[in-house]
């Protein structure tokens, strides 16, 4: 099971008919503890909403009074009932939680793009930029978050090469990325940033391959090791810099190879989507490479 | 009108003193509402209870920035209405403006 998938145990903190209200100190302590350790809670009080119930398993916790039978259940509804006062609110939570298979607290930080649609232009930037495909297009051709499990925890790159500033991180520590009002002189610094790009010479990969090339060469003639990887270190060191990339991923990086193999396959996918939406209902000439920003 | 709360657990993104602040006086407050762990961790997961709570009619929520709470349901394929939603800012905002919305 992937860490994107499964259904979070729903607790209900019952305080209404047959049974005793918490004192506020124990509701609030409950809550609290249920809350960090990745449960739902609803607090329910008569005549008041609260969201309805879907199919995820709920558990009744409460200082119930001891009943001869047990209540009715909605048919394929999963309810299970624990009396506080019996033992331990985490236990029984926890207990429930693994006969019911749902969802443990997981150690890790839900980190993926969302894109802000009433900013997006399609231009694409982001999916030819981001090196472990992320980013897909849907039927519509329009931008979107295909396989969010790839994307690297606490690198927000893509969100810096954004000309519209339009792709958030919400566990990002600083605005706009954290999803905070973009302003004007956000969108400038931007702006400048992919400015900065295009005069390394198109895009910051096509910069760093160019680099790489040059370093090469330099190394086949001078023969000085230690010139080439401090030519590198000092390119990928600004482009951690200029795009808070951290370590981790630029350790992953792919080769030159590996990006010149990945963007012919996705310029094939292109052409072959742009095939089917030409022979279906689209009689306008097909994108040139420039205007797909690839 | 119904009341959602986010933990934002999984990550210390929200200064803890407000979101407990604000969890306090809610649990205090005598209000019916749901509190979730993550926000973005439902999203992530595309929860059906994201569904529930967007269909639910005219709900506060007290979590993070408005732009990111509205796009993070729009990722989860549950978009929030565009009326008869407000989102409280814990990140930003005082406890004390939290609660004085969310109760009001």
């Amino acid at each position: 099971m992937s860490r994107t998938e499964g259904k979070n145990l729903r607790v209900v903190l019952y305080e209404g008919p047959g049974s005793t209200p918490l004192a506020d100190d124990d509701r609030f302590a409950a809550l609290a503890a249920l809350l960090d350790n990745g449960f739902e809670v609803t607090r329910p009080v008569a005549g008041q909403h609260v969201a309805p119930a879907d199919d995820a398993p709920v558990l009744v916790l409460g200082l119930l009074d001891p009943l001869d039978t047990p209540p009715e259940v909605a048919p394929g509804q999963e309810v299970h009932f624990r009396n506080l006062a019996d033992g331990d609110l985490l236990e029984a939570a926890r207990a429930v939680r693994e006969a019911t298979g749902a969802r443990k607290l997981e150690a890790w930080k839900p980190w993926f793009p969302v894109i802000d649609y009433d900013r997006c232009t399609n231009c694409m930037q982001c999916l030819t930029f981001c090196l472990f495909d992320v980013y897909g297009v849907d039927k519509q051709q329009q931008i979107t978050v295909q396989n969010q499990d790839n994307c690297k925890t606490d690198c927000p790159a893509c969100s810096r090469v954004c000309p519209e500033v339009a792709i958030l991180f919400p566990k990002y520590g600083k605005g706009p990325i954290n999803g905070d009002v973009v302003r004007a002189e956000d969108i400038q610094r931007e702006a400048m940033k992919v400015d900065i790009s295009t005069l390394l010479g198109g895009d910051l990969y096509g910069a760093l391959r160019s680099r790489q090339k040059d370093a090469r060469k330099r190394f086949s003639t001078e023969r000085d090791e230690s010139k080439a990887l401090l030519e590198r270190k000092r390119c990928l060191g600004k482009l951690k810099k200029d795009l808070d990339i951290p370590d981790e991923v630029l350790m992953t990086l792919p080769s030159a190879e590996d990006i010149e193999e990945r963007a012919a396959r996705a310029r094939a996918k292109l052409a072959k989507r742009q095939a089917i939406s030409q022979t279906v209902k689209d009689t306008r000439p097909a994108p040139s490479e420039t205007e797909w920003g690839i | 009108m119904s009341i959602l709360y986010c933990n934002c657990t999984y990550a210390k993104v929200v200064p803890v003193e407000v979101k407990r602040d604000v969890l306090r006086r809610l649990s205090d407050s005598g209000r019916a509402f749901d509190a979730v762990a993550d926000l973005c961790d439902m999203s992530a997961r595309k929860d059906p209870a994201l569904k529930k709570i967007a269909e639910g009619g005219c709900t506060q929520i007290a979590a993070c920035y408005p732009r990111a709470v509205k796009w993070l349901f729009h990722a989860a394929g549950t978009p929030l209405p565009d009326a008869g939603v407000t989102v409280l800012n814990m990140r930003e905002d005082s406890a004390d403006d939290v609660v004085k919305e969310l109760l009001a």
